[in-house]
């Protein structure tokens, strides 16, 4: 299988209230050095024998570098590895970091997927959310890619943003999907502890009462399943719904067991049978100019409960072919075998087996209990 | 020694009257510790004794006090348990004095325990020394206390001593009024020995200790002893005294002293509180009085989350054993819950200890299951059979007829919340007996009330409707025929025994469908659905359900950081493991438990 390249951009121009992923505000001047250090580490690791096919720039907010360093890193990507001429290029970007230049010189130094944040068509509830954009803005942003001769737009939508009611994601779904988009992530709002949005609910829990309970949820996201797909929008994962042929190869990889380096500041790697990721802040990072400290979170991974725990997130499922060569000391033959547990789930129509018996997926219903249901395969 | 220089004395207090203060203050003032040496309130030796305020067990001391009149007297302080559940160990442990010191908070005047245990002390003979403490306090009344002391009680009160042990004011006045108010002992040494059998504990060198009152007769170290109600013969190796922080050997006890035994016992069983030692050379003809077997009042499961840690848990139980005789247990296996035991407690509060003793000391994790009363149950072919586990309870139609343990209560209270405490009682189906004021604002009120309906929360209930200020004793009355059903919990359908309960035929609807409440407030949303059921018989009385689970957390794999899925999973995994498999649910500690608490 071919590699993913990951980079990973630690700047936004302001962080939204729920978001705990690592990344800095105002490090505007940093900027430059960063993208030294950065090219630095990639280079670092050149291996002309590795092949590349997906190259995902994520955040943070990539788009808050100029276009012009984005293609530096981009190009010290192509300089150290083989990426092949097919590959996917991700970049995300935020509505308000674009214009139709910047979205032109991304094209044209090799940039084809580009995936908004966009969230909300309501701009109250993009405001819940500190978003610096409007609905407008996105709209503008998606446009604009879309002349500038992106094919291959994405767009998030969140279920269950503050003050979000079953209608007003119909109108978002609606919009969103009207215009030139192949791709929709949909997430829904997590408290994530030690966000500024966990620190309001702490001082005023009346805030949870604004947010989607654990029924309308569910519902929601059934809700949203059902006008995606009339809409053309197919689940290929638990969270992510895209038009023939226009799934995000490079995040598929991550749910396919497939190898990714990682580049930048808590960037995570999977390589070589090893898990790890790059354990330092934006400030040592510039400073260690490319050799920063790694982090193994796993040296030997245990491929068939990655396997059942990654794959499971898929609407292609588990094939219990592959997960029987996998499964060396033999633990999970009762999933294998279609044993009693996997008819339970199935009875419960939260689990979906193939004819044969050699396909298992999860419902939709399925997916949103995946947590409990992964949990009890693998500790049955 | 002469015996008129000894007083055997103890004292009794409500809780937070300040009995165990007052001791520090004696201990001090006589010397018998080094300060440096005091831990605070020296008598509750045991951690939950002193961090609940209560005393448990029974303990003693001697000390010695030199007297203003210039000469020296020795006083053996017995402390007694403070609670209703240990009430015969209070009896025998008065049973070893001529006096009690009554300790009464000047502020708050006299509670239902304090109450019970002069009334048992005056029973026994005893010379009551009536002392108000906490007159520091802003709040302090010492006049009305002691009115009330004489209204109440009928001793004379009014030149009482006024005390503060928290601050040491007038504790002296209060070792001179034991002197003189307290008569010594009286008995002959030359007499066969009878020594009275008071308290007891395991030590691991010398075996079981008993701390006894000799009562005649003189106790030697090498001799030959017998207990009366066991019949088991030992040869004494130590015989000595408690001193404050240590036992002291003086190979001899004679009548009117208090002191221990050591005798290489190795069954704290065969030493029960109350019995009688007695010489095998020099033997008695009659006991002393008053010694009676304890029977457990209260019986639960108690079972280990983690089914292998079964055999830890017997091993614990046997050494709490060692040290509490009145703790009971047999093996039981229950089809939820597995392996465990069924032991018997004398009440609430010393199941409640013995549970978090266990689970303290012995690092277990246990679920303890509803306690149940013992129930008599006749049956139509004239057979006599005892439940005390509610799975046990026999088929209705081969039931004659069933009755079940009252006791008698007595309950003081500011007026203000007799109201309360009627409707209180109606509710627990409790039969009114009589009332009197104590005073224009304090009421007694006496009630028989059914054991299985105080097992669960009365105390909680009578607390939290009486703003914390009423307080309740109660003693075994015996038994009354009584309409009995057994109701069972099904979760998805089948019979949890380990959450089955006997209750009033009046009471099971509403208890039941309270219980399936509770139930549903505990058990977490899990995959499938789950109808939780109360049932009589075949018949099911009352229904919920815990909805099936909808929605997990969806983590975001952002950037193929897949620890953060893992440690979902994981944290997911934590939480099955808190859980009891029942079936096909998941059933969480605390659901076995919450059954009891029902008030809420």
């Amino acid at each position: 299988m071919m590699c993913g390249i990951y980079i990973h951009i630690p700047f936004c121009k302001r962080k939204c209230i729920y978001c705990d992923f690592y990344s800095v505000c105002g490090g505007d001047k940093l900027y430059s050095d960063f993208v030294s250090a950065l090219n630095r580490s990639i280079e670092n690791r050149a291996d002309k024998r590795i092949k590349v096919d997906t190259v995902y720039f994520g955040g943070g907010t990539p788009t808050v570098l100029q276009s012009s360093q984005l293609a530096s890193i981009l190009n010290a990507v192509k300089n150290s590895f083989e990426v092949s001429s097919g590959a996917e290029i991700t970049v995300e970007a935020n509505p308000c970091t674009v214009t139709k230049e910047s979205l032109s010189e991304l094209l044209n130094s090799g940039f084809n997927r580009i995936s908004f944040g966009i969230q909300s068509a309501i701009d109250d509830e993009l405001s819940a959310l500190s978003r610096l954009h409007t609905f407008k803005q996105a709209k503008e942003a998606v446009l604009n890619a879309d002349r500038a001769g992106f094919k291959n737009i994405s767009a998030d939508i969140m279920i269950g943003i503050i003050n979000q009611t079953r209608e007003s994601l119909i109108h978002s779904i609606e919009k969103i999907t009207s215009l030139p988009v192949g791709h929709i992530s949909a997430y829904m709002l997590k408290v994530e502890e030690n966000t500024p949005l966990d620190d309001m609910i702490k001082r005023n829990s009346g805030i949870l009462k604004s947010i989607a309970d654990e029924d309308e949820m569910a519902d929601r996201y059934l809700l949203m399943c059902r006008l995606l797909e009339e809409k053309g929008f197919f689940q290929y994962e638990i969270s992510n719904f895209a038009k023939p042929d226009l799934e995000s190869r490079h995040n598929l990889k991550y749910w396919r067991c497939g190898e990714y380096l990682g580049f930048g500041p808590h960037a995570h790697s999977y390589f070589d049978n090893k898990r790890y990721f790059e354990d330092c802040d934006v400030l040592s990072f510039i400073e260690c100019k490319g050799k920063s400290k790694i982090t193994y979170t796993d040296t030997d991974v245990d491929k068939a409960e990655e396997y059942i725990m990654l794959s499971l997130r898929l609407a292609e499922g588990l094939d219990t072919d592959r997960l029987a060569s996998l499964d060396k000391k033999g633990r999970y033959r009762n999933i294998i075998s279609n044993a009693i547990e996997i008819n339970r789930l199935s009875d419960k129509k939260l689990i979906n087996i193939s004819q044969n018996g050699k396909h298992l997926s999860l419902s939709k219903r399925g997916f949103l209990v995946s947590n409990t249901v992964i949990t009890r395969l693998l500790n049955q | 020694m002469k015996k008129e220089q000894i007083r055997n004395f103890c004292i009794i207090a409500h809780i937070d009257h300040g009995k165990s203060t007052l001791a520090d203050r004696i201990l001090e003032l006589t010397s018998s510790v080094e300060l440096r040496d005091m831990e605070e309130q020296l008598l509750d030796n045991m951690d939950i004794e002193r961090e609940r305020g209560i005393t448990i067990k029974a303990r003693a001391v001697r000390l010695n006090y030199k007297a203003k009149n210039g000469e020296t007297y020795v006083f053996n302080l017995i402390d007694t348990p403070g609670h209703v559940d240990f009430n015969y160990e209070v009896s025998r442990s008065l049973a070893a004095c001529e006096g009690a010191i009554l300790v009464v908070d000047a502020s708050q005047g006299i509670e239902a325990q304090t109450l019970a245990n002069t009334y048992l002390a005056i029973e026994h003979d005893l010379e009551v020394l009536p002392v108000v403490n906490k007159i520091d306090l802003p709040s302090a009344d010492p006049q009305s206390a002691c009115e009330e002391i004489e209204n109440v009680i009928g001793i004379p009160a009014l030149d009482a001593p006024r005390i503060s042990a928290k601050m040491g004011t007038n504790i002296e006045e209060v070792l001179e009024r034991v002197i003189t108010d307290i008569p010594s002992p009286k008995g002959d040494d030359n007499a066969p020995l009878k020594a009275l059998i008071f308290d007891s504990y395991y030590d691991q060198y010398k075996g079981v200790i008993i701390f006894v009152r000799v009562k005649e007769g003189t106790l030697k170290v090498g001799e030959t002893i017998k207990m009366f109600a066991t019949g088991a013969e030992f040869q004494t190796v130590e015989i000595g005294y408690m001193g404050a922080t240590s036992l002291v050997p003086s190979g001899e006890l004679k009548s009117g002293e208090v002191g221990y035994i050591a005798a290489s016992i190795k069954d704290i069983g065969d030493t029960r509180v109350g019995d009688t030692v007695t010489s095998v050379e020099h033997s008695c003809s009659e006991p002393l009085e008053g010694y009676k077997k304890v029977n457990p009042m209260v019986y639960s499961g108690i079972y280990p989350t983690d089914g292998a840690k079964y055999p830890d848990l017997r091993d614990a139980l046997e050494k709490l054993r060692l040290n509490d005789a009145s703790l009971s247990f047999e093996p039981e296996t229950s089809i939820a819950l597995g392996f465990g035991f069924r032991c018997g407690f004398l009440g609430l509060l010393h199941m409640e200890i013995i549970a978090e003793r266990l689970e303290r000391e012995y690092n277990l994790d246990l679920i303890t299951t509803a306690p149940s009363v013992i129930y008599k149950v006749t049956m139509t072919n004239g057979d006599v059979i005892y439940i005390d586990n509610p799975t046990n309870y026999p088929n209705p139609a081969l039931v004659a007829s069933a009755e079940e343990p009252v006791v008698s209560s007595n309950i003081l209270t500011p007026s203000e919340f007799v109201g309360n405490i009627m409707e209180l009682c109606q509710d627990r189906r409790g039969t009114f007996k009589d009332m009197k004021y104590l005073d224009e604002t304090r009421v007694e009120l006496h009630y028989e009330l059914p054991l299985n309906e105080i097992v669960y929360d009365f105390f909680d209930a009578l607390k939290s409707r009486t703003r914390g200020y009423a307080s309740f004793d109660y003693e075994m009355k015996g038994y009354q025929v009584s309409k009995l059903v057994k109701l069972d919990i099904l979760l998805n359908g089948e019979v949890v025994d380990a959450l089955s309960f006997i209750v009033h035929t009046d009471k099971a609807y509403a208890r039941g469908r309270r219980i399936c409440e509770k139930l549903k407030e505990t058990i977490p949303r899990q995959l499938f659905e789950v109808p939780i059921q109360a049932a009589i018989g075949g018949k099911i009385i009352a229904r919920e359900t815990v909805k099936a689970m909808r929605k997990d957390v969806l983590a975001k794999c952002y950037g193929g950081d897949i620890t953060r899925k893992k440690k979902l999973l994981e944290k997911q995994k934590e939480g099955k493991k808190k859980m009891r498999q029942l079936g096909s649910v998941e059933v969480p500690q605390e659901a076995f438990m919450s059954v009891l608490k029902l008030d809420e």
